[in-house]
């Protein structure tokens, strides 16, 4: 069985990740800037990347720079946010073809670090600004964006949930920002956050695929020459409990009611009992066989999708599912006895080794994509821990029936959202 | 056994037709921890009226039956089959598309026993009117969750605006209404109808010993007592040229209006190599006129008429097919209008240069490229390309054989104002 295996390598302000694999076709390129999550840079971290993506120097215009890359036989940049416990990502990324794959067999690794060093530290800027032109377009792109959340229902109840679970905390900030702190950005404040995540962020680059270790490292120094710098650490995200469980109900024109219901673990990546949680959430609701799945769905037939999944940096469970308006006391009810039942350690040797089965492929099926392998590594960057994908296995191989109740102790109802239909006849 | 090589791409396909007419592929992927593999009929909602075996009228069933079924095999009288999978560490699913119903898994560990626990199930059904009524309940959440979703409904919306009496323009769930008529015999017709072994297709792809595979599902296969069955008989009715409706525009309870614009396909009657070059054909066209590079992109995006929900899409499969092109938008009807004339100023002579086309064509193979890391993508597509009589693995040549004049006649082709509609999802007043 193919166990990822990472060199890590300090470079110029950045740590330089490789992961050589002949199993791909193509390149990747991530690149990876990780700050504290904060209300006031939260939204100009949402605009930077796409900014950024959209001209550079050599290539102002979008068309141009699109261009290049299709003639680099399509290759793809990509920009992504995500939040990471009460940590805020931006990530950058290239994929581009393996020539040898190719009838034409010009090399084209290095190309791929040459374009996102020019994505990076070449930027489209004049006196001090971003390109106005450029700013403007991506701003009110990102207020678009911002705004999407609100037709996604799922998307939407998911995110109303967090921002009430965890108000006064930052992990309630939207991935994408404030819409109403957009306006407020100029090209000279963009450039001017840009310079400062480009000196303080923490800085990675994965470079994934068949690829020379001592190329991908001489292209890396030869290209990307940044200032060291010291990462600057979230204040500790605390386990904030509550006396009484907040109930939120809100009403909208929706055919479906979406509930979700946020747990505090009180268990983060690289505790102790981190992999008796990981049992725990995949017996409870992660997976088709788990005891969600088969009391709300299967017996009861009141949902189609009922999960629960985990936010493994803040400690937070997350239950979703989507029910008639009618049947939410019967579907919290139910979700309510298989968390007791848990707690009571009500649940087989035989869940307990499927669901580690389960977890153990679902881990080895997450790293046969570059974007997976990246995804597993990261979490030891944002934690700072150093964990294998062996350990994380190895680990979840001895959790035990009580280490799994004990856990599942820990897990407290912090509150119930539930988007609802408005009332027939209205 | 037969070994197909593709050189270039540096794979190895391995091929059987077996006796009761399945057709098996393995394609070894050397690295992989995950090994994927669908178990696939070519039944999908489209196919709502049929001649059962054995029988001399053809019968018309209710919408949403594939996807009905789909859901009903993987329930057993001693449970359901995910449990099994799960068990065996492997996790499995299920899809019903227009003209397709794939059943698969992944699993990293015991493949044999996974791919017999697939292969077992799909070929067993048990369906009890008790079951029958139970699953009502989840598919019709099932059906309200997309009912709720503006991306959806405005596929759909466009769809619909396109055909007149072809089944592609029926959701592939049904409605709670349509769903409520099914029984467990009609299910056990369907089945009978479409589940015969020579209609289906095996793909196995992942760190496997292809000899041991074919083997093995040789075996299982043999131990089956299936009948021969006569060609499927499936009736469609006469579909005219021009779209159904000229546009439509759905209220829902959003922020934020979506447009797209869609035009039905004169040529939906082909298969093999020729659809496959039209098919590309279409695609790179879309690219050249839609895709980042492109001056419409810049100047949609300019003048903030799109954002990046932005997106084109070609599809066609045996008797149908549609391009479409749109997505968010604080403008619906000046997008709808400016969409379309982009598309009629296409048809017009020099309208793409040879340069485009070869950095597009450039672009395509490099994502073919990216595509073929995915033994999801391989296993889903290569099964449609085989329903449609195509091969997955030409594509990459065909791309290199496209030349300017089958892009223009492609176009030519797809282009034509009475088959254009436009479907717009806006907030409610």
């Amino acid at each position: 069985m193919a166990v990822i295996s990472e060199s890590v390598k300090a470079m110029n302000g950045f740590k330089l990740h490789v992961v050589k694999t002949e199993k791909y076709k193509t390149n990747t390129l991530v690149w990876k800037m990780k700050a504290p999550l904060e209300k006031d840079t939260v939204t100009l971290r949402s605009l930077l990347p796409h900014v950024l993506q959209s001209s550079s120097s050599s290539y102002p215009a979008t068309g141009k720079l699109r261009s290049y890359l299709d003639e680099l036989y399509g290759a793809t940049l990509f920009v992504d946010l995500a939040k990471k416990g009460e940590y805020h990502v931006i990530t950058i990324s290239v994929e581009i073809a393996n020539e040898k794959f190719l009838s034409d067999p010009t090399p084209l690794l290095k190309k791929a670090f040459q374009f996102l060093s020019e994505i990076l530290t070449k930027p489209n800027v004049q006196g001090g600004a971003f390109d106005q032109d450029t700013v403007e377009k991506e701003k009110r792109t990102l207020k678009q964006r911002i705004q999407s959340v609100y037709d996604d229902k799922m998307r939407y109840s998911n995110f109303r949930l967090v921002q009430e679970m965890c108000k006064d905390e930052p992990y309630a900030l939207h991935v994408h920002g404030e819409k109403e702190d957009v306006d407020k950005i100029t090209p000279e404040s963009l450039y001017e956050y840009y310079q400062q995540a480009m000196a303080q962020d923490e800085l990675d680059l994965y470079v994934i695929g068949d690829v020379d270790e001592a190329d991908a490292e001489s292209y890396a120094r030869e290209l990307l020459s940044l200032e060291e710098r010291t990462p600057q650490a979230a204040p500790a995200s605390g386990g904030r409990i509550r006396e009484s469980v907040n109930e939120v109900r809100e009403e909208q024109d929706v055919k479906q009611g979406k509930l979700n219901i946020g747990y505090r673990t009180k268990v983060v990546y690289g505790d102790s009992d981190y992999y008796a949680l990981q049992v725990f959430n995949g017996i409870f609701g992660g997976f088709s066989h788990s005891k969600l799945f088969l009391n709300v769905r299967e017996k009861a037939s009141l949902a189609y999708y009922v999960a629960s999944r985990l936010e493994s940096h803040k400690g937070l469970m997350m239950v979703m599912s989507g029910i008639d308006n009618s049947n939410y006391d019967q579907a919290v009810n139910i979700i309510k006895e298989q968390l007791e039942a848990m707690k009571n350690g009500d649940f087989t040797e035989q869940e307990m080794e499927q669901t580690k089965a389960v977890i153990k492929n679902q881990l080895l099926e997450t790293v046969d994509t570059a974007r997976g392998i990246v995804e597993v590594l990261y979490h030891n960057v944002v934690s700072g821990k150093e964990i294998t994908l062996q350990t994380w296995m190895d680990e979840m191989d001895k959790v035990t029936k009580e280490e799994i109740a004990e856990t599942a102790k820990k897990v407290s109802l912090d509150t119930v959202y539930f988007l609802t239909g408005k009332e027939a006849g209205k | 056994m037969e070994k197909i090589t593709f050189d270039q791409l540096q794979e190895e396909l391995y091929y059987e037709n077996l006796e009761n007419g399945l057709d098996v592929y393995v394609l070894p992927k050397k690295g992989f921890n995950k090994t994927y593999a669908t178990f696939t009929t070519k039944y999908g909602s489209i196919d709502n009226h049929f001649l059962p075996p054995g029988k001399d009228d053809f019968v018309n069933v209710p919408d949403g039956i594939a996807h009905f079924l789909e859901h009903k095999l993987f329930e057993k009288e001693d449970g359901d089959v995910f449990q099994q999978f799960s068990k065996q560490g492997a996790s499995a699913n299920a899809f019903t598309s227009f003209t397709r119903t794939a059943y698969l898994f992944s699993s990293t560990s015991n493949v044999e026993l996974n791919l017999e626990t697939l292969i077992d199930f799909v070929q067993d059904p048990y369906f009890t009117e008790k079951t029958v009524e139970k699953e009502k309940g989840i598919i019709g959440q099932e059906i309200t969750m997309y009912d709720d979703n503006p991306d959806w409904r405005l596929y759909f919306g466009l769809i619909e605006n396109m055909y007149k009496n072809h089944p592609v323009k029926i959701d592939i769930a049904g409605t709670i209404e349509s769903i409520s008529h099914i029984t467990k015999d009609m299910l056990y017709e369907c089945y009978e109808t479409f589940y015969h072994p020579s209609n289906m297709l095996l793909f196995i792809v992942g760190p496997v010993d292809p000899d041991q595979i074919m083997s093995q599902v040789r075996t299982n296969q043999s131990k089956k007592d299936y009948k021969e069955m006569p060609e499927i008989k499936r009736q469609f009715e006469e579909e005219p040229a021009e779209a159904a409706e000229k546009k439509k525009v759905l209220e829902m309870n959003v922020q934020t209006s979506k447009c797209l614009v869609g035009i039905k396909s004169s040529n939906a009657n082909q298969s093999g190599k020729e659809m496959l070059k039209n098919e590309l054909s279409l695609n790179v066209l879309l690219d050249i006129l839609f895709g980042k590079s492109s001056e419409h992109y810049s100047s949609l995006y300019n003048e903030g008429l799109i954002d990046d929900t932005f997106s084109f899409d070609y599809t066609q499969e045996q008797g149908f097919g549609f391009a479409m092109v749109g997505g968010d938008t604080n403008d619906p009807d000046r997008l709808a209008d400016t969409l379309q004339k982009m598309l009629l100023d296409a048809r017009e002579k020099g309208a793409i240069s040879q340069e485009t086309l070869d950095r597009t064509k450039k672009k395509k193979i490099g994502a073919f490229l990216r595509a073929v890391n995915s033994p999801e993508y391989i296993a889903n597509q290569f099964t449609r390309y085989a329903f449609n009589e195509m091969d997955l693995f030409d594509v990459v040549p065909t791309l290199e054989s496209i030349t300017l004049e089958d892009v223009e006649n492609a176009a030519g082709h797809l282009i034509s104002e009475e088959r254009f509609t436009v479907c717009q999802v806006v907030p409610k007043k």
